[in-house]
């Protein structure tokens, strides 16, 4: 067949198929295209490959190709209900990926809690420790803020209250920053992880050490003990799915190394998933519920414990089920 | 017929890349390079950094509930600008929208929360050590210039089609080939005529004149007997 009877024959069904694209991309489409869009995609594939194999133009070939790509993004579009996939992912599917990943996350939270209680139990011992590790002044800092005498409690210490917003969005901005680049630096072959969370265990360690030594224990861990079990754990899995990524390219296995990189990080962004809901949780405990100087301290020890217990339980057990709630 | 070399056998001079469907059917994607990228990059930091700059001046008449805002308004234009607009707006940023780029899975389908979030958040090793050091580095050694948040979550930035313009041919008799031709050499022949209002006279000339002897004709006529060949194969319209 000449080309041009092959275009004169299919024109219009090329024109209604672009229509039909359009349609359904604006979400307009009539039932009766949305039903036969399947087909019509499949028809157009035909009429493409048939067109390559004998040879017609490049023009013609090319206009065939613009329409089959847009009918295949259309086609293959990932489009799930998010709020039922965050749901299933929040009651099952981040803990079940957790465990799944139980080797990463293990080395992590041994590297970060194994600082942090290291250094903790060193600095407690040995008082002059915290000025190598941290400047003086920021030292002076953290014994102003946790000061036993202070009104309230937290980064923003003499602050007037009421403004548990402003903590909210510093919180928020901050520490799911901070577990991004501990995420994201895992790339360098598992280093920037490794030093991520190496560090943060340190300086916090090093503080609590520091300020139960000076008998500032009482406020820093009152305030800290609730808000804690999100963030450390969420800073712990973070680091995990970063060294996950560098793993990937350090031991690729029998994958080529862009591959087993796509690989991993394809189950490491989900365990981010996870971790920004934790931080969320975090931001919002301790703007509103750490820097309370209403309740007493062993209600505060009693809550923390409580929520320690909630994370260890809901990473260890949720979605053991064989279905997904949902 | 069938036995014809496919499209792909001959390896391709451009930085095409070719996606197969499940369809059977050859995709062809157009990545895009480094200077497009870059300035749809800085289009996008120029955006977020006027409404970073805007929010900042309205939410600080709010005291501190309004610097606890734009505290989340900076995390979320630092980190979910490019998610939310790749996954809602098919691919593209305002500034990739501008560069007339696209984000989509190497795949070919279109990007979805979990490569976008991927490619974005791993951008924070693009940049390393400094001004997108190792992000260039990388776009500009792989084949489909991919930087290293591309990689890992299989993204790949491409241009988008435009539709293409209809050729203005030659007028010419329809006439047959003296000889039977393979699909490639038809091809070439239709490209050179659908091509021929691009090139200038003197150039069409010597491309022609390298079919002259095949063609069994003088070089200065082989030009208006190509377009003659080309309308023959394409019929009458």
């Amino acid at each position: 067949m000449k080309q041009s009877q092959f275009e004169q024959q299919h024109q219009a069904q090329w024109q209604a198929f672009s229509a039909q694209l359009a349609a359904l991309h604006s979400g307009k489409a009539s039932a009766e295209q949305a039903r036969s869009f399947a087909a019509d995609y499949r028809r157009l594939c035909q009429q493409l490959a048939l067109a390559e194999s004998r040879g017609y133009s490049s023009h013609l070939i090319e206009q065939l190709q613009q329409l089959a790509m847009a009918g295949h993004q259309q086609f293959y579009r990932h489009r799930s209900p998010i709020g039922g996939q965050l749901l299933g992912f929040v009651l099952a599917g981040f803990p079940r990926l957790v465990r799944a990943e139980w080797r990463f996350v293990l080395a992590g939270m041994l590297l970060f809690f194994g600082s942090l209680l290291g250094t903790g139990l060193l600095v407690y011992l040995n008082p002059e420790l915290i000025y190598s590790i941290m400047a003086s002044d920021q030292v002076a800092q953290m014994e102003q803020m946790y000061d036993p005498d202070a009104r309230r409690l937290g980064r923003f210490g003499e602050r007037d209250s009421g403004d548990d917003w402003l903590m909210f969005g510093f919180y928020i901005m901050n520490n799911i920053g901070i577990a991004f680049q501990t995420f994201a630096s895992g790339l360098l072959l598992g280093l920037g992880s490794l030093f991520f969370l190496l560090f943060n265990g340190l300086t916090i360690g090093a503080v609590a050490g520091h300020l139960t030594r000076i008998g500032h224990g009482e406020p820093f861990w009152s305030f800290v003990i609730g808000h804690g079990s999100f963030e450390l754990t969420a800073i712990a899995l973070a680091g995990a799915a970063g060294l996950k990524l560098g793993w990937a390219l350090l031991v690729p296995g029998r994958l080529r190394r862009g591959e087993a990189l796509r690989l991993a990080a394809a189950k490491a962004v989900r365990l981010i998933g996870g971790v920004v809901v934790f931080l969320l949780l975090a931001a919002f405990v301790e703007a509103y519920w750490s820097s309370m100087t209403l309740v007493g301290p062993q209600v505060k020890y009693l809550v923390g414990a409580a929520l320690w217990l909630l994370v260890l339980a809901y990473l260890l057990l949720a979605g053991r089920g064989a279905h997904a709630p949902d | 017929m069938f036995s014809s070399p496919p499209r792909h056998a001959c390896p391709p001079l451009d930085t095409r890349y070719q996606v197969e469907t499940p369809e059977g059917i050859d995709l062809q994607l157009r990545p895009a390079g480094l200077i497009p990228r870059a300035l749809a990059f800085a289009i996008d930091l120029a955006i977020r950094g006027l409404l970073l700059g805007l929010g900042y001046l309205l939410l600080a008449l709010l005291g501190q509930f309004g610097m606890g805002l734009a505290s989340i308004l900076t995390f979320l234009l630092t980190w979910w600008y490019m998610v939310l607009f790749e996954v809602l707006n098919q691919g593209r940023s305002p500034g990739k929208q501008m560069m007339g780029l696209r984000v989509i899975h190497d795949d070919g389908t279109p990007i979805g929360w979990a490569a976008s979030l991927t490619r974005n958040l791993l951008r924070f090793v693009d940049i390393l050590p400094f001004a997108y050091a190792l992000g260039i580095l990388s776009c500009l050694c792989h084949s489909s210039f991919k930087r290293l948040g591309d990689i890992a979550a299989g993204t790949l930035v491409v241009y988008r089609d435009q539709p293409p313009a209809a050729p203005q041919l030659a007028d010419a008799a329809p006439l047959r080939a003296p000889f039977a031709m393979s699909l490639n050499e038809q091809r070439a022949l239709l490209g050179f005529a659908e091509r021929a209002g691009q090139l200038s006279a003197p150039r069409r000339q010597e491309l022609a004149a390298i079919l002259a002897e095949p063609l069994q004709v003088p070089a200065a006529e082989a030009e208006q007997r190509i377009n003659g060949i080309a309308r023959g194969l394409l019929g009458p319209t």
